[in-house]
């Protein structure tokens, strides 16, 4: 029986396109675009053929515009400490909000641990930044923001436009962490106003190991990454060419499908919290109703732990993730789910079910059936459920 | 990552159930730190004639509950005192090392029912159940592991008593 993968959010099946045109290029044996040969020159037509691609699915001004890098976390990790490290003399203040990913909360960690300080805005029981919140944190010291897009936990989507405003007035750099949205649904960098976007090539179907990030003309973060003049100068090593070929491909046709992805996903969400909310009492689903990742839902099923939950599933050949304690390396409720307001018992059972173009709605039935069993299969042994059902 | 009698244990959990009438019973963990077990015994010329749980946790947690109760039905409260949670982890043919922290706690529970058996024996009354009074929130670390004393992690902008988030602002 095959996996009913509704874990796209961890890892994205590779489009049959995606494989093709990488082992295709594996085959190839192309040659290092940095040579200046004619072996170099074909690689850097390929590789150039690739931003352009990826480049077109953000609306950057000029490929020139996005740089490649290993992952999502490489250039969330790029965008704040080049920029820290860049502007540090101008300010070392840094805005950020209270539900960001670990690649910005441990980016700003360390730069903190190097006197820069940071004012983390809080955000509402959806888990919205309201830009107020921003335009008041700013100080004369402010250098950077930065705000995610899609929550990668709950689907809440920021106001990032009306956000850009507010840095664009008191001259302020503005970097989004868009790793969750790019792909999923239009992402504009441009209409968008930002300064600086991450992005990573497995949410839209292309390998992991391979990102990008949009570095606005005349922004100039700082490189991490020193030695010979790849991606101009901006962040050297020689390019992962293969990655970069499968995620140019997987670009190309997450841009031809961006309409239909969003309408697919839609109806996919709402039958999924339909059923949920039809077929399991006690439940509550997390982030805004309205502004929020089409492929992605966040339910905290009271009374019951995540991970047994994920391994019951598991039984079943249903993938999921969870959002708990137990099943993090951390042992820890995720901060996510503590700063909308979630109790900590209900925030360990919390399951985080994302999917993508080719997940059917006869899959959605049929986690949501096998969910139903498995939840009252762990209810029947949970203190919490018998307490809170005894009158 | 769990061994097959774990995995065992946790589809096909033995003695799940609450016990209205139990001799002992024995409440450990918090969900804070992710597990809650309550134990529930029935003696009868001091053996443990009958053994219930019930459990909110990991699959390990629900393994250890499971393994116990198995352990221990049927033995003299002197024997059952023996059981550990080292031996229930051994029984269940070892457990993730993060999971040795939080989720074994199993033993502790059993313990906790033996003695509230003895204290009703002997006549003790059991003090009232806590009430939810009103305490000062303090910042505390995350959770620390009850038998090795390993900090679990970076301090988190919570209340060690309840759980309840303090970090509005986490960086400030």
């Amino acid at each position: 029986m095959n996996t009913i993968n509704l874990d796209y959010i961890s890892a994205n099946p590779l489009l049959p396109e995606v494989q093709d045109a990488m082992i295709e290029a594996i085959k190839k044996n192309h040659g290092n675009p940095s040579s200046p040969h004619q072996l170099g020159e074909q690689a850097t037509e390929v590789l150039e053929q690739a931003r352009e691609k990826a480049a077109r699915l953000i609306n950057c001004a000029s490929p020139q515009e996005l740089v490649f890098t290993s992952s999502g976390t490489e250039s969330i990790n790029h965008a704040i400490k080049g920029i820290a490290l860049a502007k540090a003399g101008k300010g070392k203040h840094i805005i950020t909000s209270n539900i960001e990913h670990n690649a910005v909360l441990k980016s700003l960690r360390r730069l903190m641990k190097m006197d820069y300080r940071v004012t983390s805005v809080s955000v509402n029981e959806y888990g919205l930044v309201n830009p107020d919140d921003i335009a008041k944190a700013v100080t004369d010291e402010t250098i950077l923001v930065t705000i995610m897009h899609g929550n990668n936990e709950i689907g809440t989507i920021q106001p990032i436009k009306e956000i850009a405003r507010i840095t664009r007035k008191k001259d302020i750099l503005f970097h989004s962490d868009a790793v969750a949205s790019v792909g999923v649904m239009p992402v504009d960098v441009q209409d968008l106003g930002v300064d600086l976007l991450s992005l990573s090539s497995n949410q839209f179907n292309g390998p992991s190991g391979v990102g990008g990030l949009y570095i606005r003309r005349g922004v100039s973060p700082l490189p991490l990454i020193d030695g010979g003049a790849q991606e101009d100068g901006r962040r050297a090593g020689t390019e992962n060419l293969i990655g970069i070929i499968g995620m140019g491909v997987a670009a190309d046709i997450a841009f031809r499908e961006r309409e239909s992805r969003v309408e697919h996903a839609r109806k996919l969400k709402e039958r999924l919290i339909r059923g949920l909310k039809e077929s399991i009492e006690d439940i509550i689903i997390n982030g805004h109703p309205e502004f929020s990742l089409p492929n992605l839902v966040s339910v905290s099923i009271r009374y019951i732990e995540g991970e047994s939950i994920v391994l019951m599933l598991d039984e079943k050949n249903i993938a999921v993730s969870t959002r708990s304690a137990c099943a993090s390396g951390a042992l820890r409720a995720s901060h996510v789910l503590l700063s909308i307001g979630r109790e900590y018992a209900d925030a360990q059972g919390t399951l985080v079910i994302s999917f993508g173009r080719d997940t059917k709605e006869s899959e959605i039935d049929r986690f949501l059936e096998v969910l139903r069993e498995a939840v009252e299969f762990l209810r029947n042994m949970s203190p919490l459920y018998k307490k809170a059902k005894v009158i | 990552m769990y061994s097959e009698v774990v995995m065992d244990h946790f589809k096909n959990p033995r003695n799940v159930g609450e016990m209205k009438d139990a001799d002992g019973v024995g409440e450990v963990g918090n969900p804070v730190c992710g597990d809650m077990m309550n134990i529930y015994i029935k003696v009868k010329d001091d053996r443990i004639e009958d053994i219930k749980f019930l459990t909110f946790g990991c699959g390990a947690a629900i393994a250890v509950s499971s393994m116990l109760t198995e352990m221990a039905k049927g033995k003299t409260i002197e024997d059952a005192r023996k059981i550990t949670n080292k031996s229930v982890a051994e029984a269940l043919e070892g457990l993730p090392k993060n999971k040795l922290h939080c989720s074994n706690l199993g033993a502790d529970a059993l313990q906790l029912a033996i003695k509230d058996y003895e204290d009703k024996k002997a006549g003790k009354v059991k003090a009232p159940p806590k009430v939810e009074d009103k305490h000062e929130h303090t910042k505390g670390d995350a959770c620390r592991c009850p038998y090795c004393d390993t900090d679990l992690g970076e301090a988190m902008e919570f209340c060690s008593n309840c759980g309840k988030d303090l970090g509005k602002e986490i960086f400030k």
